[in-house]
């Protein structure tokens, strides 16, 4: 689950991270007031979304006054942003955030994340701040310095020693270095965040270290654990039809593509959509129904194929192993009933009651059609798709 | 032979009397797997399916001496569940648990570094040796006893990749669900060099995916030390870059773990790497046909 920068930021004042002083609104009105409240000559007008790369694409201004400060609030809220992070309808500027801007001197890069090849928390930093740091590590790995931390030792000074001289900090900043990663391995560990970014972290005229940005990732496998952390959920900024899938415990991702796919397993899913690929079609999305499945969750999951528009065919792709595709085939005609389509839907079933899920479907409708193997369920697929457009 | 698990393995499961731990365990011994004893904290000392049920695995592994433990437990009590087993002096534990929190797995691996116990899973559908031994959640009915070895992060592909290996005549030796979680116990190496040693293992099935970097050391892994023909398929070719497919583990981030460069290193090491997910029984029918 991913967060707003002003929520994290208030995250990081929980844990001792330094940073500008700010105030999030949602009217430009109060984008006056915040300007005049934080003081200061200019402010920095964020706005609050979920995905980076806002800078480049006008979600970030600085005003010199309040007036502009209001200005620049009213162009934003209610407006998409899109980034290269966004798909093509960008996400909803619901509130932004006014902050007093730093005298910025330096600019580096500092995160925290789990690195599962050494399956330990490991800290990234770099002195080429504010930037693209998948670009920097591409094309100079040498200015990334990464820092493993050892489960039982915890962080060590020499740790924050070795990013400090890394990044030339020196004196007063190496303890100050060394406070925001201790308090970013305490705010990781307590919330079960996968991941803190913080890009830029800069140093400021007077020499002190304030974190410009901040995001932060949480492991949704944790999340039960941490009602706060579920309190700060905007679920506007996030997919709707991935949501609904979650209600109904489906793994749902929305893909570009016409052919709605519909599997039991997430490795299945993917070889899916794979598959759709390598027969010339594109997929329209992900969808593992999961191992425990039930007729419910197969009508709710076949509905929500269906509600894409860009879908032209469907493709139900099960290996029956704890589910039985007599089950899956009872779902897909439960959902018939609820809805008209006249969508091809192609079904393989193989493994575990895959005849009696077969002899469920036969001859039910012209448009459902049973495939004798995954390839040619594939090949009909993408064919049928193609012909309706 | 096989690897890790036979005839003679004795088992006992975690989460004994629970729903899931009730159905599977109802399956494995149908099957005939030697599950002994269960474990479920507060219901020592009854029955469950005909077999004793202790309160935790230490009393579980005096009487039983088992092998190997099964855990079915929610996922916020699955590192609790597989510490207790290590610290019981159970050698293999398989857990089948679903949506662990991956700072737990963080402490169980660290934990686990100082012991010689290993860990299949978490999510993943488990080990089976066909006709000897079922610890898991797999079909067992699609299995058959022969010489194909196959490793997995999928449960699904891994029940593909058997019943076409079952179709062609070939068999399994053994089949190792590995698991799609980011931190998890045995990798590919792992259960690939215990193949390259088995004598009853022929070829080896090898299922990889998006994310992480196991896949390209198993390439390097094979190239050097592996014999026997070996089938890859990689899935993941068409998912998006930052999103999590389904599995906790299959995401690529930062432009590693992708797709294309597992299936090229893997081919680097003279791995038959086949597009289609339908193709890896018939691709190692050929590899052995062709000796």
């Amino acid at each position: 689950m991913n967060i707003h920068e002003f929520q994290a930021k208030q995250l990081f004042r929980d844990y001792l991270i330094p940073v500008p002083e700010s105030m999030v609104v949602t009217t430009a009105a109060d984008a006056v007031v915040a300007a005049q409240t934080l003081a200061g000559d200019s402010w920095a007008i964020k706005a609050q979304v979920h995905a980076g790369g806002r800078g480049k694409v006008g979600g970030v201004k600085i005003a010199k006054t309040a007036e502009e400060a209001s200005q620049y609030t009213a162009a934003m809220l209610g407006q998409r942003l899109v980034t290269k992070q966004t798909d093509a309808t960008g996400l909803p500027i619901n509130s932004v955030l006014v902050e007093k801007t730093s005298p910025i001197k330096r600019e580096f890069y500092l995160s925290l994340l789990v690195d599962r090849h050494e399956e330990k928390l490991c800290f990234i930093a770099s002195a080429a701040g504010g930037m693209d740091i998948e670009a920097v590590a591409e094309e100079s790995p040498e200015k990334i310095i990464s820092v493993f931390i050892h489960p039982a030792a915890g962080l060590q000074f020499y740790q924050c020693r070795e990013i400090a001289f890394a990044l030339s900090l020196q004196g007063e900043q190496i303890k100050a270095l060394h406070d925001v990663m201790s308090g970013m391995i305490n705010l990781l560990v307590d919330k079960d965040a996968s991941q803190i970014e913080i890009n830029p972290l800069v140093e400021i005229a007077d020499d002190s270290i304030v974190a410009l940005d901040a995001k932060i990732n949480f492991d949704d496998n944790a999340l039960a654990l941490h009602k706060d952390i579920i309190a700060l959920r905007d679920t506007e900024q996030e997919d709707e039809k991935e949501n609904k899938a979650k209600q109904f415990d489906l793994s749902y991702i929305t893909l570009n593509g016409n052919i709605g796919c519909m599997v039991n397993g997430a490795g299945l899913a993917m070889a899916t959509m794979d598959l759709v690929k390598l027969k010339g079609g594109t997929p329209a999305n992900f969808l593992d129904v999961g191992g425990g499945t039930t007729t419910e969750k197969v009508t709710e999951a076949f509905k929500l194929i269906v509600s894409d528009k860009n879908v032209q065919a469907v493709l139900v792709n099960i290996f029956g192993g704890i589910v039985h595709c007599d089950v899956i085939a009872q779902g897909i005609l439960d959902a018939l009933k609820q809805i008209q389509t006249d969508l091809p839907v192609i079904v393989r079933l193989e493994g575990t009651h895959a005849e009696e899920g077969r002899a469920l479907l036969q001859g039910v409708a012209p448009n459902i059609i049973a495939a004798d193997n995954l390839d040619h369920a594939a090949e009909q697929a993408v064919s049928l798709a193609g012909a309706r457009l | 032979m096989s690897i890790l698990v036979d005839q003679n393995t004795k088992v006992i499961c975690q989460g004994f009397t629970g729903k899931q731990g009730t159905f599977h365990a109802r399956q494995a011994l149908a099957y005939g797997t030697k599950l002994v004893a269960g474990v479920t904290p507060g219901r020592g000392g009854s029955d469950h399916l005909g077999l004793p049920v202790y309160n935790t695995v230490r009393q579980a592994y005096t009487v039983t001496q088992a092998d190997a433990s099964v855990i079915y437990v929610p996922p916020f009590f699955a590192a609790d569940a597989i510490l207790e087993a290590v610290d019981a002096g159970i050698k293999l534990i398989i857990c089948i648990t679903e949506g662990i929190p991956v700072l737990h797995m963080l402490r169980v691996k660290a934990a686990m570094a100082e012991t010689d116990a290993l860990l299949i899973g978490p999510n993943c559908p488990g080990i089976i040796t066909p006709e000897a031994c079922k610890i898991g959640i797999m079909p067992g009915s699609i299995h058959m006893p022969g010489g194909i070895g196959i490793v997995s992060r999928s449960g699904t592909l891994t029940y593909e990749a058997v019943h076409q290996t079952t179709n062609q005549g070939l068999g399994q030796s053994t089949c190792v669900g590995i698991g799609g979680d980011p931190i998890h116990g045995m990798n590919f190496i792992d259960v690939i060099s215990r193949f390259q040693a088995d004598e009853q293992t022929q070829g080896i099935i090898m299922v990889g995916e998006i994310g992480g970097s196991e896949e390209e050391e198993a390439a390097e892994y094979i190239k050097k030390h592996v014999t026997k023909p070996v089938v890859g398929y990689i899935t993941g070719l068409t998912a998006p870059a930052g999103k999590r497919m389904g599995h906790a583990g299959a995401i690529v981030t930062g432009g590693k773990g992708t797709a294309e460069g597992k299936v090229a290193a893997l081919k680097a090491a003279g791995v038959e790497v086949v597009n289609s997910p339908s193709n890896m029984g018939i691709a190692m029918q050929q590899l052995i046909a062709n000796g």
